[in-house]
């Protein structure tokens, strides 16, 4: 085979490849980048699809943590400088520095009764880490 | 004693610039010497800095961050590379360090060649000192020193992290001399059979230790977040993936060039990239650009001169490419049935596969620059990445057999009907008695595939099953790395869909089931560490006549004021049994203690795979004796 016959082969399989790639990244992106909502943004924009991923933060409304399911689940809501809420809804251990008053990050989805159930919780790691949404939220006030 | 090392280190900047200078003027000797020299004064810095630690000597500024009196030993001496200056200390050691190895050890009868890749190496040092000395100097005193130390993060306060970072750093930083060797190779216009047998001696001593370096990290996260997951698509481990797919595909590239003169100006690429995907990965951690458990020293400032490192880098040695590239020579002729077409789509898709994984780190802060905070997880990366990479896999052990130059392709067709009969009957069994997804069906044939597929091809290049023990160290190595990733895949698929998890709220007494255990909290007593105090519970678990106790914990760090969690994990033989303590709810006006509980089968099946992987390419660099003529196919 020529080199030059060879080159185009080459150039045309790897093209074909990056070209694939780039459709499924470019779907797999757009079904699963996960938006980030807190309270006054899901005012703001409307609720997402039920179902698909997304992000909530904000900080936990002392006094809204209760449990069920004979204490395996909490439900908790999230508030920010808004009026507006979200209700979390999660099963599992809660992250070492979660408390009522903190900053939270919960990925999940909304039921179409506007709940969110919550898969993985994230809190303010320490005086250095926290998730990075919270940022913004912590400089305007 | 921190002021000796301080001085130490600015002699070894000053070493590693001549080290420069003479290298590329070709001054073997020399340069070897000062290699070598530099090596003996940066160890000096090193210990220094170690002696501060193990003093708990609080007037450094680097120690009174970082630890405190009560810490124990090991944890002590770790903390010295458990923060941002530290390992940047780490990084220089062992930056000069590879020049140092390597003027011992380097044999390729090309002095000039040999002192132009110490002298690059040098500079590279150079440049890695200067942002150590002026940017995050580990040798600062602070007037007046603290009493005490605010201590380590406790979450690195653990064996695997202890020697976690050093591999890691062995791995990214073993790059840079492949950079050096690719740089000095382009500058003499020679990337050929002596070239690349250097350069594969090297990309193997970076790779061996970067496969296990991931997989320790990967292990902390298993045991030490409680999330019972292994891989979380985490930037940090983002960044140490995609050098690490770099380095694979430079491994089977640099083959082509050593064994046939072929792909010469691909493989310099690579060995050029590997490193700049290292230092890419160094960037996107400490700069703080992207959040993560590592991001230690936020700092805008030095995520620039980083920036400005991999830019200055980048330039010159794709610069120096352009430029030699096209007069290096092609090699020998081959079609695209041969074992070079099959290593160029090796390459090609490990390099897209590194792409999608770059895309899937970087696409948030793109993101956020149009205005719009997202984050990109899990499900991207299962869409993209796992199928590209399990493209290339199903191939492998079909093609790994095809011929130099122009590949006999008669028996190929048996092959793929072994494989499709794999997978029907997988499918099969998967829709039919044991009920498994249909994805982990065909990752299961995969994997078995894998691991037969790569077995039958070392009985066939052996001819005789007798020879098997003979055939060539490298030979042996290939077999291995790749009946490892067929251990992984079988591991991760099982581990992936097989895991059951549960959430347990239990009171003294109570008992709970998961994945058919029976769980019984028999009390939540405290205990007492050196640093740390602990709410430890004590479970019992039974399945049948199986009989076990758990006790998972969780521990407050009083001097950095922050609690961990301390898994329980029972290996059954099966799979680990894994509990993670929560915290105490207050339910009904009864106190019950909440537990995450795991049954994740198979999860050492994938450790144990990509152990191998680290084992075989520690054993590729193990010089063969000349005597042994490798029997190519």
């Amino acid at each position: 085979m020529r080199a030059r016959t060879r080159r185009l082969y080459t150039f045309g399989i790897a093209a074909l490849l990056v070209l694939a790639a780039s459709i499924l990244a470019f779907f797999a992106l757009r079904e699963n980048a996960n938006l980030f909502y807190t309270p006054e943004i899901l005012a703001e924009k409307g609720m997402p699809k039920p179902g698909r991923e997304v992000k909530v933060g904000g900080w936990v409304e002392p006094g809204t943590l209760s449990y069920t399911d004979g204490g395996a689940t909490m439900q908790f809501t999230v508030i920010d400088n808004s009026p507006s809420t979200i209700t979390v809804k999660f099963t599992g251990v809660a992250p070492d520095l979660f408390r009522e008053g903190q900053g939270v990050v919960a990925t999940g989805s909304f039921g179409p009764d506007g709940q969110f159930t919550a898969r993985q919780l994230l809190a303010k790691h320490d005086e250095n880490y926290q998730p990075r949404e919270l940022k913004p939220l912590e400089a305007g006030g | 004693m921190i002021e000796l090392g301080h001085f130490a280190a600015f002699l070894a900047l000053g070493l590693s610039l001549a080290q420069g200078i003479m290298g590329l003027r070709g001054e073997r000797r020399l340069v070897g010497l000062i290699a070598v020299a530099a090596f003996g004064v940066m160890s000096l810095a090193f210990l220094s800095i170690i002696h501060a630690f193990v003093t708990s000597d609080f007037s450094v500024a680097l120690v009174a961050n970082n630890s405190h009196t009560l810490k124990p030993m090991v944890y002590k001496i770790a903390g010295a590379w458990g923060n941002h200056e530290g390992s940047m200390a780490l990084w220089c050691i062992v930056t000069i360090g590879f020049g140092a190895v390597a003027a011992a050890f380097m044999k390729t009868d090309r002095p000039l060649f040999e002192a132009r890749a110490l002298g690059i190496q040098g500079l590279l040092a150079t440049g890695a000192l200067a942002y150590l000395l002026f940017a995050s100097s580990p040798f600062l005193r602070i007037d007046p020193a603290p009493f005490q130390g605010v201590g380590l993060n406790p979450l690195l306060q653990d064996p695997a992290l202890a020697i976690h970072p050093p591999m890691l750093y062995l791995g990214y930083v073993g790059y840079s001399f492949v950079f050096a060797l690719a740089a000095a190779g382009l500058l003499e216009g020679r990337i050929d059979r002596v070239w690349a047998r250097e350069a594969r001696i090297w990309s193997l001593a970076a790779f061996a230790p970067l496969t296990i370096g991931i997989a320790l990290g990967s292990y902390w996260a298993y045991y030490e977040l409680g999330w019972g997951g292994w891989w979380f698509w985490d930037p940090v481990e983002n960044a140490s993936l995609m050098p690490w797919l770099i380095g694979a595909a430079l491994l089977h590239s640099i083959t082509v060039t050593e064994k046939r003169d072929g792909f010469a100006a691909w493989t310099a690429l690579l060995a050029v990239l590997s490193f700049l995907f290292s230092i890419l990965g160094a960037f996107l951690v400490r700069s703080g650009v992207l959040t993560s458990v590592h991001a230690f020293a936020v700092d805008p400032e030095r995520g620039t001169l980083l920036l400005i490192g991999l830019l200055t880098y980048g330039g010159f040695a794709l610069g120096l490419f352009a430029w030699r590239a096209p007069k290096l020579e092609g090699g020998r002729p081959w079609t695209l049935i041969s074992r070079e077409g099959a290593l160029m789509a090796n390459n090609i898709v490990l390099i897209v596969a590194a792409l999608t994984v770059l895309l899937g780190t970087l696409f948030p802060l793109i993101a956020e620059a149009f205005g719009r905070t997202i984050s990109v997880g899990e499900p991207y990366f299962n869409l993209t990445f796992v199928p590209i990479l399990a493209l290339i896999l199903i191939l492998l052990p079909i093609v790994q057999a095809w011929a130099w130059g122009k590949a006999d392709v008669k028996g190929w067709l048996r092959w793929a009907a072994g494989g499709a009969g794999l997978v029907a009957l997988f499918v099969l069994l998967g829709v039919g008695p044991m009920n498994i997804p249909v994805g982990a069906a065909f990752g299961l044939a995969l994997g078995l595939w894998l691991v037969f597929g790569s077995l039958w091809e070392l009985k066939r290049r052996a001819i005789t099953p007798g020879r098997v023990f003979k055939l060539p160290r490298r030979v042996w190595s290939m077999t291995l790395a790749h009946v490892g990733i067929g251990l992984f895949v079988i591991g991760a698929v099982v581990e992936t869909t097989g895991r059951y998890e549960s959430t347990l709220a239990l009171a003294q007494g109570d008992t709970g089931t998961v994945a058919g255990w029976e769980l019984t909290l028999d009390e939540v007593r405290s205990i007492e560490g050196p640093n740390w105090y602990a709410d430890g519970a004590l479970l019992t678990a039974r399945k049948g006549s199986q009989m076990t106790t758990l006790e998972p914990s969780k521990r407050y760090y009083p001097a950095a004021r922050m609690p961990t969690t301390e898994t329980a994990i029972h290996k059954t033989g099966t799979g680990d049994l894994y509990a993670a303590l929560g915290e105490q709810r207050n339910v009904d006006g009864q106190t019950r203690w909440v537990f995450r509980v795991y049954f994740n089968p198979m999860i050492d099946l994938l450790y144990a795979g990509v152990a191998l992987i680290g084992f075989a390419a520690l054993l590729g660099l193990w010089p063969t004796s000349r005597k042994v003529k490798p029997a190519e196919a």
